[in-house]
């Protein structure tokens, strides 16, 4: 195989790791208000995801830098052509990154409700914005011979991308009630439980319509395949969470996210970001890629810290395996609003 | 203004800002992974409480320097997409391994640390902050990498077909001879800026404090002083270095922090002038003859190029050369009051704050605690001298680097995006600075706070009524 198909799946592995992983975390995030009760379950939902949520962003630091290094034609077109969308994302990361350090460390209701605000609000753009960047991606914008992108803003807005955005959406909010109800115990779980079977229905209606589309646009056999699976695995996690199997669920809801990146990286292949103006301004995996030799030396490097970066992440995981509840939650005194 | 210049201030101040968090994060996790590492050895209560306080501003300071850093990755692409496509074969290598290598292993590892207090055995535990501080330290080489590749580009050849610059040397680049002494010269500036931030936060709450607390930040103080000082003596030391390295690969950069408009023998060093910085009028009010040259080539005598001279030399080979086609003919001299005055602030703001350290180690020692109001002042400088210091070393090494984005390759003229215009560089321009702002209030707000709060108290005994699996964990958001 050739190291630029080598590196478009690597990357393609690096953004299902950040979707599978940051997506429920996006997900905890968007549900809080729904969710959480009251202050304890706020706090018994953001300590679900407190050890994990940052490791699991760097899975987007590390797809960005990577296809910075293997793809520099991708990463310069895509970054700057998606200009606006990708500024709103970081503006989102940056606020819902604070919010989860500073939050606990003041003591006035407000002060937490507008913490969780930025939690919801920062969790909410990126689930959508990433759904509609990679539908844009896969549709074609205009971009010219120069490998620049010629559209505005509003190229991006059309209804494809948008129920890729929606798609994203669901789907997170699904994995987040899921892995809240694995990673909790009592009432909030019990709920959490029945809700992500009311989300995931409503994630299988506008996933299945969004993959057919892509399929139906830009999609091939392994496509197909791929598609089905992820729409299976689905259907099989919010079975097992209907059973209570919320091990399973998880695992379900994980696959399913994974099975359908893969699925449309392969239905985006050999191109990495088609030209809408002339395919003979699209960007492939060899007219965008880096040398052989960076390529090389970047597979080395991949090769020998991939497996140790998961394996000390899977550890984390399993040091914090256990479920959360309100009476791990350390007692606090809220101080009266002022003024 | 057009898009050149907002993607140039956009860069200058989402870096600047990014770099005041840095330091303090790889200079701070080694101080509190140094705390920690007494409380396993010895078990003194003191040092724990000492970890989890500083830990605990650490973590504060840490999570801006996480989501400010996500932005800088971004940017590249985003404002610079001309500079992306031509360099992304040399300068995306180091930037992925940083990813791989660093972020995840210090992001991880702090999880594991900040919640892991009942989870890990102590040594463990102990463990995770000193991986946390490895990813710093890894991350730092990586970027430095690729920046002193900006400074001094190495182990590339320009592939005229492709119309960029390739790279066919790896290792060349790790250890371009400008990343050897730059790496420790900015990590050394980082335990600089650690030791300096604990000597502040200690001095400031030794005099509020008395009795067992006032001997546990008195021994903080010292310890961040000592950092503080042998740091300082290393920054000098690699300092030095640098400026010889400097002057050999960019001697534009050593003329212009002095102003030197002409090539000298025996050049001073002004420490202060009047007037502007043109080769006019030019008046300096001190100067140390032949330190310039000491400085550029470590002898007195030593000859340094004026920038004049620099300028026509730059002319013939850079201006009449159509082969390599990023650089476009132009002013080769960057902005000298910026370089002039960035030079001797950070070099002056690093010498008062270790001159500090030698005073605050005086008036601390074998047991004493002064109690003069000026040192409580003194305390609150203290941490602030680095910072700034840092900031405008940086400053004066990009903007002495200047037109270039890549030294002799590129001009940063030609580095930016084309297809992103003044509207959309403007928005984003104005939406990072109003909310880096916002964000430093409440960060400074919430330091405050912390070092105001103390000590914390000895953690209660475990009681045995409660089940393992039902007390409430040792740290919760």
């Amino acid at each position: 195989m050739e190291l630029t198909t080598v590196w478009f799946a690597l990357i393609a592995v690096l953004w299902i790791g950040y979707f599978t992983l940051e997506g429920f975390d996006f997900g905890v995030g968007m549900l809080l208000p729904v969710l959480a009760k009251d202050e304890t379950e706020r706090r018994v939902m953001i300590n679900t995801i407190g050890p994990v949520w940052d490791g699991n962003e760097v899975w987007l630091l590390v797809a960005g830098g990577a296809t910075f290094a293997a793809f520099p034609e991708w990463y310069a077109t895509l970054f700057s052509g998606f200009y606006l969308p990708l500024l709103l994302i970081l503006l989102a990361l940056i606020v819902r990154g604070v919010a989860f350090e500073y939050r606990a460390k003041g003591h006035y209701p407000q002060w937490r409700s507008r913490w969780d605000a930025a939690i919801v609000i920062g969790s909410f753009i990126p689930s959508l914005l990433w759904g509609v960047a990679f539908a844009n991606i896969l549709r074609g914008v205009p971009i010219d011979a120069a490998k620049e992108y010629t559209g505005g803003f509003f190229n991006l807005l059309n209804p494809y991308a948008l129920i890729g955005g929606v798609t994203t959406l669901m789907l997170f909010l699904t994995h987040g009630a899921i892995y809240i109800a694995l990673k909790t115990d009592g009432p909030i779980r019990v709920r959490a439980r029945a809700l992500a079977v009311r989300l995931g229905l409503g994630a299988a209606v506008v996933a299945v319509v969004f993959l057919l589309w892509t399929q139906l646009m830009t999609g091939n056999v392994g496509s197909a395949v791929f598609f089905v699976l992820a729409a299976v695995s689905l259907l099989a996690g919010l079975f097992a969470v209907l059973k209570a199997r919320e091990g399973w669920g998880f695992i379900g809801t994980f696959v399913c996210i994974a099975l359908a990146v893969a699925g449309l990286f392969i239905a985006l292949f050999p191109d990495v970001m088609p030209s809408s103006t002339a395919a003979a301004f699209n960007l492939t995996t060899s007219n965008a890629s880096s040398t052989h030799y960076t390529l090389t030396v970047m597979t080395i490097v991949a090769v020998i810290m991939t497996p140790i970066v998961l394996a000390y992440q899977a550890w984390t995981y399993w040091v914090f395996r256990q479920r959360i509840t309100v009476q791990h939650i350390p007692q606090e005194r809220l101080e009266a609003p002022v003024g | 203004m057009d898009p050149l210049d907002l993607a140039r201030w956009q860069f200058g101040i989402i870096t600047v800002y990014h770099f005041l968090f840095v330091p303090i994060t790889i200079g701070l996790s080694a101080i509190v992974a140094g705390y920690e590492t007494a409380w396993v050895r010895t078990q003194n209560p003191q040092w724990l409480k000492l970890t989890k306080f500083f830990g605990k501003l650490f973590l504060i300071n840490f999570a801006l320097g996480v989501v400010t850093g996500i932005v800088q990755e971004f940017q590249f692409g985003m404002n610079w997409s001309a500079y992306s496509r031509f360099v992304g074969d040399i300068f995306g290598a180091p930037l992925a391994v940083e990813g791989l290598l660093a972020f995840f292993l210090e992001s991880t590892f702090l999880g594991l640390w900040i919640f892991g207090w009942d989870r890990l055995s102590p040594k463990l535990h102990c463990a995770t902050i000193w991986l946390t501080h490895l990813g710093t330290l890894f991350s730092a080489y990586f970027i430095l990498a690729a920046n002193s590749w900006m400074q001094h580009p190495v182990g590339y050849t320009y592939n005229p077909r492709t119309g960029r610059a390739e790279l066919n040397d790896f290792f060349a680049v790790l250890l371009n001879k400008v990343q050897l002494v730059t790496f420790p010269h900015v990590v050394l500036s980082a335990y600089l800026t650690g030791g300096a931030f604990v000597v502040g936060v200690s001095l400031w709450s030794m005099m509020r404090n008395e009795g067992a607390v006032r001997e546990t930040f008195r021994r903080s103080v010292r310890v961040g002083a000592s950092v503080l000082l042998i740091a300082g003596i290393g920054v000098a030391i690699s300092g030095d270095v640098s400026g010889k390295i400097m002057t050999e690969v960019q001697p534009m950069k050593m003329a212009a922090a002095e102003g030197l408009y002409t090539t000298q023998t025996k050049a001073p060093f002004s420490i202060l002038t009047v007037g502007s910085l043109n080769g006019e009028r030019h008046h300096a009010i001190i100067e140390v003859p032949g330190l310039l040259s000491f400085l550029g080539t470590g002898s007195f005598n030593g000859e340094i190029k004026g920038i004049d001279d620099l300028r026509a030399e730059y002319k013939t080979t850079y201006g009449s050369d159509p082969g390599q086609a990023y650089y476009s003919p132009g002013n080769y001299t960057p902005t000298i009051w910026a370089t002039y005055w960035s030079f001797r602030l950070m070099i002056g703001l690093g010498l008062l704050c270790a001159a500090a350290a030698i005073a605050i180690l005086y008036v601390t020692r074998k047991g004493r605690a002064p109690t003069n109001k000026w040192w409580g002042r003194l305390a609150i400088l203290v941490p602030l001298l680095p910072v700034a210091a840092n900031s405008f070393g940086w400053l004066f090494t990009e903007l002495g680097r200047q037109p270039w984005a890549v030294f002799g390759v590129m001009t940063t003229a030609n580095g930016v995006s084309p297809s992103v215009g003044a509207g959309l560089v403007a928005t984003s321009l104005i939406t990072f600075t109003l909310l880096y702002a916002v964000l430093a209030v409440i960060e400074v707000k919430l330091l405050l706070k912390a070092i105001k709060a103390g000590l914390p108290d000895e953690p209660p005994p475990p009681s045995d009524d409660v089940d393992d699996a039902d007390r409430p964990l040792a740290f919760a958001y």
